[in-house]
């Protein structure tokens, strides 16, 4: 009895015990995460603002007014507004087909996607200096005909879609596999063609990947920087990105210049990063919501459908 | 069965179909933006020659940025490993005030401009650093500019396994009379491990190209805070794109081999999980 008794005070001392050090070693942890997190994250990028505003926001305002600045901010407008349509459109074609068809070289497009992203932007850049620049044979050949594709717009936009190509293929590819095919070949079925079946059955399914790969792309093309300051040949005032503008001030020992032009990018990076935490959270909620919706309005109470639609293929 | 399609898809439906209109243009697009620039770059790189190539990739200041670069990348890994899991541990399991803006402050690499982190790391440790912590052209400067830019890549794949993972399981070793410390060792990791890998995998390549966030910090010095795509921009400046072609190479060739690896480990580890 006082056996029992004292075990139980025992175990439950050590439960307490167990309470505090778990108490203790969470507290710790949070601790470490949140210093590791301020001085990695929170204060180097806090810095930026406060450094560009040293002198007041007169200084900040006339770095904005400079032509330099502006013909660099419509460059990377610019370029951005080339690359996003071009990314998404071909990316979503890519995703269906990688998604939906069997061809040959299907495995090789697909592990083609994935290189810009084991590929350093200096080498990106190379490779396309080496395609069309002067002494290749191509870049001999556009220049001939008035083509100039390094040192000009054309290459930089190259330049992005070639580090932007995976991001939309990438969020897509999921989403397509995840709804199958069910609904399109219920679609089929009932005489839809397939543009029809595709902008009235797939485009409504995948169209939050599709956003949420813009949101990457519209990233990183504002940020690009390695890839196109090769491509670029950092004409004044005819081919300096934004980005390429921070670096070009900086090295002036223009600091002012360099901090205002990278708080536009700051802000405009902290927007983006907005976006995806709109999409985030709104994702978890349609999540919940597409849980309660019947699965496959469209093919009803069909029983595994999914078995079916294998052995037709 | 089911009702064979009253007709054949076209184009670019959806559908899977036999129109290759749809395949063929991502064949097109794929080709020309990534395949072809990548297969002339392979192709400069011998365009001297092997002995040339071999000269480009062994001259001591090659080999010197390439050793830092897979040095570096080494060490982001292991860092990440660790600080990337305890990040992702605290978002799930934790709960205090002001938890969502550091939730979303964890994409913040993946949105800023890599010139821009750059700047913004040198405006705190370099030279006019308010804590008096100068590290700009010294070595470390590289570690936390790849530690900063690589940070989502761990988090974010670790962070779901995490969430989904079942606390039954915890609960009941931890019932069974295992520590706390047991409890993470032999039930929390091996859960976490394919995940880490993922993210560790994604970060390393990153690290392995990485530009924008170094150049301005590291200071460049050859042979000591030079890293291989530094080294590679200098090639192609002082006109010679064949030996920038050839370093190229190793570094894509390393990045791709050690992403197979880290695949082929993961899947081992994943499987072996799976059967026990």
């Amino acid at each position: 009895m006082t056996a029992a008794s004292s075990a139980a005070a025992s175990g439950a001392q050590a439960v307490a015990t167990n309470g505090r050090q778990a108490r203790v070693a969470r507290l710790t942890v949070r601790g470490i995460v949140l210093v590791y997190l301020g001085l990695l994250l929170v204060l180097p990028v806090a810095m930026v603002f406060v450094r560009a505003f040293e002198g007041g926001i007169g200084p900040v305002l006339q770095a904005i007014s400079r032509p330099a600045f502006q013909s660099a901010f419509m460059l990377t407008v610019t370029i951005t507004a080339i690359t996003v349509p071009v990314c998404t459109f071909f990316g979503v074609i890519t995703a269906l087909a990688i998604a939906r068809r069997r061809f040959p070289g299907r495995s090789i497009l697909n592990s083609l996607v994935d290189l810009p992203f084991a590929l350093s932007p200096v080498v990106i850049g190379l490779s396309l200096f080496l395609v069309y620049g002067s002494n290749s044979p191509i870049g001999e050949f556009l220049a001939n005909n008035g083509i100039t594709v390094i040192f000009a717009l054309p290459g930089m936009v190259l330049a992005t879609i070639f580090v932007c190509l995976p991001f939309v293929i990438r969020e897509v590819v999921p989403v397509l596999r995840e709804i199958g095919t069910d609904q399109e070949e219920a679609a089929y079925t009932l005489g839809a063609g397939s543009i029809r079946t595709f902008m009235r059955v797939t485009l409504p399914a995948i169209r939050w990947g599709i956003l949420y790969g813009v949101i990457l792309t519209v990233a990183r093309s504002l940020g690009e920087f390695g890839a196109v300051a090769i491509v670029s040949g950092k004409i004044s005032g005819k081919t300096i990105t934004l980005t390429t503008h921070v670096q070009e001030r900086y090295e002036a020992f223009d600091i002012v210049g360099a901090y205002t032009a990278s708080i536009v990018l700051a802000t405009m990076a902290l927007l983006v990063l907005f976006g995806m935490q709109l999409y985030q959270s709104g994702r978890l909620s349609r999540k919940g919501s597409s849980e309660e919706e019947p699965q496959g309005l469209l093919l009803g109470p069909v029983p595994a459908a999914g078995t079916n639609s294998q052995g037709g293929a | 069965m089911s009702a064979r399609p009253l007709r054949r898809p076209g184009a670019i439906g959806s559908y899977d179909g036999r129109g290759l209109l749809g395949p063929g243009l991502a064949a097109l697009y794929l080709g020309l933006i990534v395949m072809i620039p990548i297969a002339v770059l392979f192709w400069q790189s011998l365009g001297q020659g092997l002995d040339s190539f071999i000269a480009a990739v062994t001259s001591p200041q090659a080999l010197g940025a390439l050793k830092l670069t897979f040095a570096a990348s080494f060490i982001v890994l292991i860092i990440n490993a660790v600080m990337g899991t305890l990040v992702a541990w605290v978002l799930v399991r934790d709960e205090f005030p002001g938890k969502r803006i550091i939730e979303a402050l964890i994409d913040l690499p993946f949105a800023l401009p890599t010139i821009v982190t750059g700047l913004t790391l040198l405006a705190l440790y370099g030279p006019r650093s308010p804590f008096g912590i100068n590290i700009a052209y010294q070595q470390v400067s590289i570690l936390i500019a790849l530690l900063f830019v690589t940070l989502p890549f761990m988090v974010r794949s670790v962070q779901p396994v995490l969430l989904e993972l079942d606390r039954d399981m915890e609960e009941a070793a931890a019932s069974l009379g295992a520590s706390p410390f047991t409890v993470i060792r032999r039930v929390v990791l091996p859960n976490l491990a394919p995940a880490i890998l993922t993210g560790g995998a994604l970060g390393f390549a990153r690290c392995m190209g990485e530009f924008g966030s170094v150049v301005l910090i590291s200071g460049n010095i050859p042979l000591k805070t030079e890293v291989s795509s530094v080294y590679i921009k200098g090639l192609i400046e002082g006109d010679q794109p064949d030996a920038a072609a050839a370093v190229s190479i190793v570094l894509l060739v390393v990045s791709l081999v050690l992403l197979t690896v880290f695949d082929i480990v993961r899947r081992r580890i994943s499987r072996h999980s799976e059967a026990t």
